[in-house]
């Protein structure tokens, strides 16, 4: 058995997850960009411009932050934050948009296309289009639309044309879809720039290693600033982007606690949760084998979450097999709970997270309050909440 | 049990046709003639609106029937079928449904069923099961459009165990040496894709078809027929010289979706007075 940074394989799988479900119509793009990713890995001059981005356009390294009011109020361990939430555009998103666009520049493909479901991706893909000179159309579900208005101005001001998808639920699941099928139409000219881990091989790989640059600086600012790795690492599992990057330079140090945090929703009933790793079962849904929420047909259930990012019946591939060979550990905050952790997080220290990010502030504060004063939790805050005043004030049925 | 002894029945096996696909196309090589393959939504509005289109496509002369099972996430679909099986599923349609409804028409149909499936409902009913019930419900064989040779294996070797088509997709993306794969992989037909995009009508289709198709007529003795796109016509005038067989599908759940607000019989005829068009065109080019 391979070790699980060694992995995927191949045929772009986790174990028996991943692969890919496709449209032969999509075939031959998806081997361009394997090979062209693999050729830009090869190439310090890549890496050399990735870098240089990501340090003055981005603003990174992010801050590995200590939240010692958060951590005096839970009463036990300590809790860090990794501030993904002070990159430009507010999220981790732009760690993998600035690395696919400039895959999108090497192949000579001038136009991007993109699905959001929070709109940070979006707003990601539209910021990097813009940086790069291409073409961008974002597809959002109308629902989502509907809680992300901030979102949705900021990728008109970007330049990126925003489509709204009025399928389905009108959220995410939906998004993709219509992406999916601008693609088969447009192959040959345009590079889609899926936003998570999720997706036929190879992005579940090419998202998670742009995204890995948060675990790879979490790593060392915690060597640094606590002179040893951190005991435990929580982040927020939707798609799986920010846990992933997170959790994956950790993957083989056995004495980290890697705990991805779904979101639990109104309740555990089908409809009304967002979990697939906890309540789904292994299946095929927009190209990849991996935890999805299906019924006894195959077809896809509906989910719910309160945040939009997170809304999503799937899982990236490399979470199921993390979750099947036990090295980490899957758990749900509900919607009551993260809105919770919103508010004490911005009372706290002054930080208004991102509704996603929230459920891994609510598990961190758990483990916390029955955790010791030595123990360090690392938190990802992937990030940050403006995008979400106008919805809670609405969900509280306060008017702004 | 020596191998010996089943070695002449294998032999006579493979020198049979494999399903009643393959007898029907070798009955229309035959004669010369080219296959007219409807597809249909199963269950929009409802599985008896679906069986009776069934029975009227077959009456006109339709060589062969696509059966469409409605799935949740159809990417490779346009609008019109997309909404077909958004309105299916909103019924409440389940696949065992779909299957005794075919199984009821079996043996009244004298044209094979193929059923078009996308891989998540043929992976959750478990392959095996899935092969051996919709070979049961009378269907010849299966189109899995998200399904690549890659990833074909386990299926395609079940299908073959069962005398059960497995129908592969080559497209206007596909490199050449790669169509030569699928071809080898394939069984029943080469599903050859008109368009680069998804399903629905087109006023044109591109003149490449032609040529594509003349290509890969030389690399392989399964028939060809092709589909997306096909509406018109002109379009079957176009294709029919190059081609084995045409699939037509928006361009009838289209039609069908009419039986939603309109008197049954007139969309009943309606369908059926639009596929005699295209025969039409299929015999006099």
């Amino acid at each position: 058995m391979r070790a699980l940074s060694q992995l995927p394989d191949a045929a772009g799988r986790f174990g028996p997850f991943g692969g890919r479900y496709v449209p032969e119509t999509l075939t031959q793009a998806l081997d361009q960009l394997a090979e062209e990713y693999e050729k830009a890995r090869a190439d310090p001059g890549f890496h050399g411009e990735l870098e240089r981005l990501l340090r003055h356009y981005v603003g990174r390294p992010s801050p590995l932050y200590c939240a010692e009011r958060l951590s005096a109020e839970c009463g036990g361990s300590r809790i860090l934050l990794k501030r993904e939430d002070l990159n430009h555009t507010g999220a981790h998103k732009i760690n993998n948009t600035l690395g696919q666009g400039l895959l999108a520049l090497r192949m000579g493909k001038r136009r991007v296309i993109a699905e959001t479901g929070a709109g940070q991706h979006g707003v990601a893909t539209a910021t990097a289009c813009a940086r790069f000179g291409l073409d961008c159309v974002i597809y959002m579900g109308e629902e989502d639309i509907r809680r992300q208005r901030p979102n949705v101005f900021s990728m008109k001001l970007l330049g990126a044309e925003v489509r709204p998808v009025s399928s389905g639920a009108r959220t995410l699941r939906d998004a993709i879809n219509e992406a999916l099928r601008d693609w088969m139409a447009s192959v040959e000219s345009t590079h889609y720039i899926l936003g998570s881990v999720v997706g036929p091989s190879p992005f579940p790989r090419i998202v998670r290693d742009f995204q890995s640059v948060i675990g790879r600086e979490t790593r060392g600012q915690c060597l640094e600033q606590l002179g040893r790795l951190p005991d435990t690492v929580v982040a927020c599992v939707g798609g799986g982007s920010n846990a992933a990057g997170m959790f994956y330079p950790f993957i083989e140090d056995k004495e980290v606690r890697l705990v991805g945090v779904e979101a639990g929703g109104r309740s555990q009933a089908i409809g009304d949760h967002a979990a697939p790793l906890a309540f789904g079962r292994p299946g095929v849904l927009h190209g990849s084998f991996s935890y999805v929420m299906q019924d006894e047909d195959g077809q896809t259930c509906p989910v719910h979450s309160v945040s939009a990012g997170l809304d999503y019946p799937g899982v990236g591939p490399e979470h199921s097999y993390w979750k099947q060979t036990g090295r980490v550990e899957y758990t749900c905050a509900t919607d009551g709970q993260a809105l919770a952790a919103f508010d004490t997080l911005a009372r706290t220290e002054g930080i208004i997270p991102a509704l996603e990010s929230a459920h891994a502030v609510a598990i961190a504060i758990e483990l916390a309050r029955d955790g010791n004063p030595e123990e360090a939790i690392v938190v990802c805050l992937s990030g940050r909440g403006d995008k979400d005043a106008a919805e809670v004030a609405r969900l509280r049925g306060e008017s702004i | 049990m020596s191998v010996g002894r089943f070695a002449p029945l294998l032999a006579f096996r493979h020198s049979l046709p494999m399903s009643a696909i393959d007898t029907l196309f070798a009955e229309l090589r035959q004669t010369g003639r080219k296959a007219l393959m409807p597809f249909v939504t199963a269950g929009d509005p409802d599985l008896e609106f679906t069986a009776q289109v069934l029975r009227q496509l077959v009456a006109r002369g339709c060589h062969l029937c696509e059966v469409g099972i409605p799935y949740s996430d159809p990417i490779a679909d346009g609008p019109v079928i997309q909404a077909s099986y958004t309105r299916a599923l909103d019924q409440g349609i389940k696949l065992q449904d779909i299957l005794e409804m075919l199984g009821r028409l079996t043996g009244e149909l004298t044209a094979p069923m193929v059923t078009m499936v996308s891989y998540s409902i043929v992976y959750r009913r478990g392959l095996e099961r899935f092969v051996t019930e919709a070979k049961a419900a009378g269907a010849a064989g299966a189109i899995v459009p998200d399904l690549l040779i890659e990833e074909a294996g386990p299926l395609a070797e079940i299908c073959r165990r069962h005398d059960f088509s497995l129908i592969q997709l080559v497209t206007p993306t596909t490199p050449r040496s790669r169509a030569q794969r699928i071809a080898a992989q394939t069984t029943g037909f080469i599903y050859y894709v008109s368009v680069t995009g998804i399903t629905g009508e087109r006023d044109r289709l591109p003149q490449q078809v032609v040529d594509n198709v003349g290509w890969l007529r030389g690399q392989t003795d399964l028939p060809i027929c092709v589909g997306f796109g096909v509406s018109r016509p002109e379009h079957v005038r176009m294709l029919a010289p190059v081609a084995d067989g045409l699939i037509v599908g928006s361009a009838i759940v289209r039609r069908m979706a009419e039986a939603a607000n309109r008197p049954r019989h007139q969309v009943l005829e309606e369908v059926g007075r639009f596929v005699t068009q295209l025969f039409d065109a299929l015999e006099n080019p």
